[in-house]
Parts: C-alpha cells; sequence; structure tokens
C-alpha cells in the first residue's frame, strides 16, 4: 500500500507510486459505475461535507455522485447558501461544520492555497477540489487515467496544453502529474496567458500552436474565459480563436490517434470548434465518467482512514 | 513621556561606545548630566565630591549607541487602535531598542491635517515611551487628488510627508508634492508602486508564484516607479526619499541616481534582506507584505546596497495586524508585518556576515534616518539629548512574539533563533527599557 495521507491536497506532493496506486484503484472501482445497481456499502456511515466557495456543477457532482455510490452521506455547502455571504471566515466555517464530525471535506477555493490553509486547521481529511490557480489534483488524475484508457503508458508521449496556462489549475496539476509520469508536456498560447518560468515547472513553451499539433500524442485544449478580453489579455476572441482555437482543419496535421481533452466547461467555437468536441478522436466525455471512478478512489483512501 | 523630577545624571562604563556621527567605535565612559551628554571618552574621572550625582552603570562587554530610530512605523492610531496604539507600539520600539520613530499617515482618519497631527504628538506626549514623529499625508486622504496643506503640516509637527500605503499615482501630483514640499523644507518619501503593474498581485512575481498559482508583483511595479520619482527629483531640484526598497533593480536605479548627485536617499527593512519568496510555499499570510519578499538575488542586491552606501537606512516598516486581517486565505489577508521588536538582531547578523561594519550598521538605525527627517538625534555628540540604546551583542535566545510589546502577532521572525538585542534604552538620560533577564 502506497498511500498513507490524511489528505489529497496537490499532485506535486504526489510520488509516482502514489499516483499509479490511485489509477491503479480507480480503474477497480470503475466497473461499479457500470452496474445496474451502482452502489458499494464502503464508506457507509461515513459523512462527506462538499464544502464549495466557487461554483462548480461538473466537479461537485462527480464528488457527490462518487460520495453516494460508496454509501457515504454528504452534504453541500456553497458560497450563495451560508453564511459565507454574513462575513463568516472559511476558517470559522470550517470549524463549525468540524464540530459536526465529518470524515472528508471536499473544498473548492478560488483562493489559491485555501485548501492547504484550511486542512492544516482540522483533523478531518481534506479533498482539494481545486484552488484558485494552484492545483486541480482529481482532475489530473481523471486525465492520466483517460489517457492510459487509450495509450499504453504515458511514458514519452508528448501532450500539449493548449490555452489559458496562466490562469489554469488543470494545466499546473496536469504539469506535475504527467512529468512525474514521464511524459513530455508542451504548453502553448499566447504569451499573455502563459506564466512567467513556467519552464521551471517542466513545462516546454510555445507560441505556435500548428507546429506543435503535429507532435503531439494528446491535446488537451483549456477553457478560455471571456472576461481575459478585458483584462487586457487579448485583443479579441476572434483573435484567439484564429491562432489557438482548435478546429478540424488544424488537426489535419495531427497524428490520427491524436486524443482530443478538455476539462469542461467548453466554449464552442472559441477555444474548440464542435466538430472536433463531439468528433472521433475526443474524449471529452470519457473524462466525465472517469472522473467519477477517480473521485471514488480518493474519498475511498482518506474515507477509510 | 512624563516629564521627571529629578536630573538624569550618568555614567556608563567599559562599554564598546559606537557613534557613527563622531566616527567613534571605542571602549569609553559617557557621562550624562541633566538628559544630555556631556562627555565620551576614555577614563573619565568624576570628582569625588559630585559622584553621589550621577548613578553608575557598568558597560562591560555591551555596546553603547545611540537612541535608535525607526523612520517607518505604522502605529495605528488614530482608528485601528485593536491593532497598536501610540502606547503600545512605542513601547514595542524602547523594547527593540529604538527611542524615536517616523508614523506613517494612513491612520483613520488619515494625518493630513493640523488637527490629526497635533492628536498624536499628544497622545506620543502623555502616553509614549519613546520619541514620535509624524509622517503627514502628501495627498488629502490619501486618495492622490489634491496636496495636503504641506505649510500648516509642517508648522504643526510632521517631519515629512508621504502616501504611504498607496503611491502617488499621477506624475503631475507628484512633480507638484515634490517642488511645494520645498517651500517648507519638507521631506517627501515616496512609495513606489505601479498600481497598474502590481494590481491583483499576491507575491512577487516569477518562478514560485507560478508554482503556487498566485498572482505576481513584478519588480517592475516597484522600478517604474522608483525611476519615475528620481526623474521627478531631478526636475524639481527637491529631496526625495525612497521607503521600503525591495528589488536589485531599485537598488541600481538609486545608485545610479547618488552617482548623478542627486539628493535621493532610501530605505530598506528586514524582511527584504531576511526572507525570500520561497517562504510562502506553505500560503502562510504572516509572510505577506508590499513590496513582497523577492528572491535571493534580490537580499543580496539589498545586502549590497547597505554594504556601499545606496540604501541609507534600515526601517522596519512595522504594519500591525489583527488575526481578523491575517488569518484568512492568503488572498484575502492583509499586506504588513510588524518589526519593531526584531530589526535589531536581524541588523546585527549583517555585522556578523561582515556585511556592514558596526558602525555603518548603526548608522542606518541612527545618524542616516536622523539627517534624512533633519531630526537632531542619532548621536552622541556632547550636548546631544542622552538617548541611548545599550546592546548585549552575545546574547542568544528565540525570538517569541507572544512577549511582545505590540498589540499585534503578525511576525514572520517568531520562533527564530536570534543573537543581539537591546538590554537597557534610555531617552534623555532616563531608562525607558530593561531586558527582563
Amino acid at each position: 500500500m502506497h498511500f498513507n495521507r490524511k489528505d489529497l491536497l496537490g499532485i506535486q506532493e504526489l510520488d509516482v507510486s502514489e499516483i499509479e496506486f490511485i489509477l491503479d484503484l480507480s480503474r477497480s472501482f470503475k466497473e461499479i459505475n457500470e452496474r445496474t445497481i451502482k452502489k458499494v456499502p464502503t464508506l457507509r456511515g461515513k459523512t462527506v461535507i462538499h464544502l464549495f466557495y466557487e461554483p462548480s456543477t461538473r466537479t461537485r457532482t462527480s464528488f457527490d455522485v462518487a460520495a453516494k455510490r460508496l454509501s457515504a452521506d454528504t452534504f453541500s455547502v456553497t458560497a450563495s447558501t451560508s453564511s459565507i455571504v454574513k462575513g463568516e471566515t472559511a476558517l470559522d466555517t470550517l470549524k463549525n461544520l468540524e464540530a459536526m464530525k465529518p470524515d472528508v471535506f471536499v473544498i473548492r477555493h478560488s483562493a489559491s492555497g485555501a485548501p492547504w490553509q484550511l486542512a492544516a486547521r482540522t483533523s478531518a481529511s481534506v479533498i482539494n477540489a481545486g484552488d484558485g490557480m494552484h492545483e486541480h489534483p482529481s482532475q489530473a488524475l481523471l486525465d492520466m487515467l483517460t489517457i492510459l484508457d487509450n495509450k499504453k503508458s504515458l511514458r514519452g508521449l508528448n501532450v500539449l496544453i493548449v490555452g489559458d496556462i496562466f490562469h489554469s489549475r488543470v494545466a499546473r496539476s496536469n504539469i506535475w502529474g504527467l512529468k512525474k509520469m514521464g511524459a513530455t508536456v508542451v504548453v502553448c498560447g499566447p504569451a499573455t496567458l502563459i506564466p512567467p518560468n513556467i519552464d521551471a515547472m517542466g513545462a516546454e513553451v510555445s507560441h505556435c500552436l500548428d507546429q506543435c499539433i503535429p507532435e503531439a500524442d494528446v491535446i488537451m485544449v483549456l477553457r478560455l474565459q471571456k472576461e481575459r478580453q478585458q483584462q487586457m489579455l487579448l485583443p479579441s476572441l476572434r483573435e484567439y480563436s484564429t491562432w489557438y482555437g482548435i478546429n478540424g482543419e488544424r488537426l489535419k496535421n495531427a497524428k490520427k490517434d491524436v486524443l482530443i481533452m478538455h476539462p469542461g466547461p467548453i466554449n464552442r467555437g472559441v477555444e474548440i470548434s464542435s466538430e472536433v468536441a463531439d468528433g472521433p478522436c475526443s474524449v471529452i466525455l470519457d473524462q466525465v465518467t472517469n472522473g467519477v471512478a477517480v473521485r471514488m478512489a480518493l474519498l475511498y483512501l482518506l474515507g477509510q482512514r | 513621556m512624563k516629564p521627571n523630577e529629578k536630573p538624569a545624571n550618568l555614567i556608563l562604563r567599559n562599554g564598546r561606545v559606537i557613534d557613527p556621527a563622531q566616527g567613534l567605535d571605542a571602549v569609553a565612559t559617557v557621562v550624562i548630566e541633566n538628559g544630555k551628554v556631556v562627555e565620551v571618552g576614555p577614563n573619565i574621572e568624576i570628582g569625588a565630591q559630585r559622584r553621589g550625582e550621577f548613578e553608575q552603570i557598568d558597560a562591560g562587554g555591551k555596546w553603547v549607541v545611540p537612541g535608535l530610530i525607526d523612520m517607518h512605523v505604522h502605529l495605528r492610531e488614530p482608528g485601528e487602535e485593536y491593532k497598536e496604539t501610540i502606547a503600545s507600539g512605542t513601547r514595542a520600539a524602547v523594547a527593540g531598542g529604538f527611542t524615536a520613530v517616523a508614523c506613517m499617515p494612513n491612520t483613520r482618519p488619515v494625518n493630513d491635517c493640523a488637527a490629526v497631527t497635533q492628536f498624536i504628538l499628544k497622545k506620543a506626549a502623555e502616553e509614549g515611551a519613546c520619541r514620535v514623529f509624524p509622517v503627514g499625508a502628501i495627498s488629502k486622504g490619501l486618495e492622490g487628488r489634491n496636496l495636503c496643506e504641506l505649510g500648516e503640516l509642517r508648522a504643526s509637527g510632521v517631519v515629512a510627508v508621504s502616501d504611504d500605503g498607496r503611491p502617488v499615482e499621477s506624475s503631475m501630483l507628484m512633480r507638484r508634492a515634490l517642488e511645494y514640499a520645498k517651500t517648507f523644507g519638507l521631506l517627501v518619501i515616496s512609495h513606489c508602486e505601479d498600481l497598474g503593474l502590481s494590481s491583483g498581485g499576491l507575491m512577487n512575481e516569477g518562478r514560485v508564484s507560478t508554482r503556487l498559482g498566485l498572482r505576481g508583483i513584478p519588480r517592475a511595479a516597484e522600478e517604474v516607479m522608483a525611476a519615475r520619482d528620481i526623474l521627478l527629483a531631478e526636475l524639481t531640484g527637491a529631496r526625495l526619499h525612497l521607503a521600503h526598497i525591495s528589488s536589485a533593480g531599485s537598488v541600481a536605479l538609486i545608485r545610479e541616481a547618488k552617482k548623478r548627485g542627486l539628493q535621493v536617499t532610501a530605505e530598506t527593512a528586514p524582511h527584504y534582506f531576511t526572507l525570500d519568496e520561497e517562504l510562502l510555499s506553505t500560503f502562510n499570510p504572516v509572510y505577506k507584505v508590499n513590496p513582497p519578499v523577492r528572491t535571493r538575488e534580490d537580499m543580496e542586491a539589498i545586502k549590497a546596497g547597505l554594504a556601499d552606501g545606496t540604501l541609507d537606512a534600515i526601517a522596519s516598516d512595522h504594519a500591525p495586524h489583527s488575526a481578523v486581517e491575517k488569518d484568512l486565505e492568503f488572498e484575502y489577508a492583509a499586506n504588513g508585518m510588524i518589526g519593531l521588536e526584531s530589526s535589531l538582531p536581524l541588523i546585527l547578523r549583517l555585522v556578523r556576515q561582515s556585511i556592514l561594519s558596526p558602525l555603518d550598521a548603526i548608522a542606518k538605525v541612527s545618524q542616516n534616518p536622523a539627517r534624512i527627517l533633519s531630526i537632531p538625534f542619532g548621536t552622541l555628540a556632547k550636548g546631544a539629548a542622552a538617548d541611548l540604546t545599550v546592546i548585549d551583542p552575545e546574547a542568544t535566545y528565540t525570538i517569541d512574539a507572544r512577549k511582545f510589546e505590540s498589540k499585534s502577532r503578525n511576525c514572520p521572525f517568531d520562533g527564530m533563533e536570534a543573537q543581539g538585542r537591546a538590554v537597557m534604552t534610555f531617552i534623555d538620560g532616563r531608562v525607558v527599557f530593561t531586558a527582563p533577564d
């Protein structure tokens, strides 16, 4: 057994054997999701609280489905429905919820680092469901699982991450995870959306998408938030999709077995065209399916503690 | 300070007397009469008949230096007394070896008029443990729009003006401030920050900010404004002081400005030569400060700037905050750290590292800030007020913020092993602080 942690906060702190262990475990949970009765008693009597300081549909639902399929009792506290709007600090909210004796907190927060700060102050387990621009470990794990469903190994793969790297926790967690597993990671986007010194994390940087595409075994397309125009990062969405939008024309130069991935939600016609998103190379919905299995594995590992 | 009945007559013997203003570093005796320094020298003998009038202190093994001056602190009164008061902040000062502080105007209300300045001075006279020199605002309400009545502020007792905490964004307003301040011989202190460039930034921009997913503040945010203000000082012929310098590039700009003979001075803070950005990896808001702590290369450049005199002064930028502002998500936590009770050992560390001589180190917190602020302190010259600090340079201990006089606990040096501390602090020849054993 290679996993002995109170919390699952980031990919950066995991070693290769831990990642492999989680992925193996996730594969065994995938089968449960295909049954007619999709429920096992593994976490019966355990309490999982989803503490979400940022809007989320996919991730919160995925964690909730995962917890319920393991028979845990789940509760959701979100920024709009809670004392958060009354000015209670995150730490006070955590302490109050902790007093109700939960076993696992699943925390999403718009402030980078918040799950680390909160995990240090509670004896319950914490799973980071995404913090600011920092980490989104369950997403990187489900991405690796999805790649491995289609490729023999991560070692030696060329993974191209396209778009708003600067603001992306998905990009950061994937860079750490994929590099650890032996893949090459290239990040591509306009210079305004590439954070400084990203090469220190092990990623190669390119500003020319058309040069990168032929080499790529996997293309991860990131969501482009429309607000980025107002922040002087982009002149227009039109110019962005001209140079960095993934479409059928561009993919003519891609490897035949290239995988197209996207963490969602997608902006059709901006960073990705519908023909690609819905096309034969796309594994976007497989990512979502795998997300439930990966989160079952994480809840199982921490909830069993 | 409370007026005292008995004249303060004192003889300190056997101490290593370090007075940069006189270029003195020697074992000597200091004689204080009626609160003034009357003589400093070897083997001074007071006649037997007068010996009873003097208290005698053996300072063997200790340094005897001019009362230290911290030219950049936030005392938070009026308005945020839950963080610090003039009473608690000045108690922290004397406990750290400081006999004078210059307090920044970003109180509530802002110190932008005579009434607030007079309030601070009155409070300091009644409750303060050390001398307090208020710094007035440049612009009304620190809003960066209209100049304060600098003449009246000067007449009320401010020693300088600054919008510290915020930059003066308008180049025209900064030009006018420098020109108009000249009229009254007032020093302008600049908080160098281009708010557009730093906008949303939480830490130094670079490798670590990218890794932590925290928005960065590029060095250029400071350097662009340092360069602008240096050029405006040249244009106007005014005196300019740059506060809390943190980056290698700023040090280079100031060095070049001094080479050209401009009347530019600058200060840095102990955290900029002691802490680097890697410490933020735990997301502990105690390390959040503006300008941010930067890289090891910047720390080295700051030390080099101190060593060659480019950086004239060391000031703590003592910025008290309570847990309400600090015990939050890193992004939401307030900027600032307290420093009055941890500055001295960090400065002495530069002496042990042979970056500064004892004379130069003491000058950065006595003679130089006194010269920059044009206040008649920071020396043990004959006739000077007997403000002095006795330092035990060998004392080793662990910095313990829980024992601080400050009301706040946001000290990044808490728990650090330190060497050297103030053991006695005197103002006008009277003991205002004695270290507990």
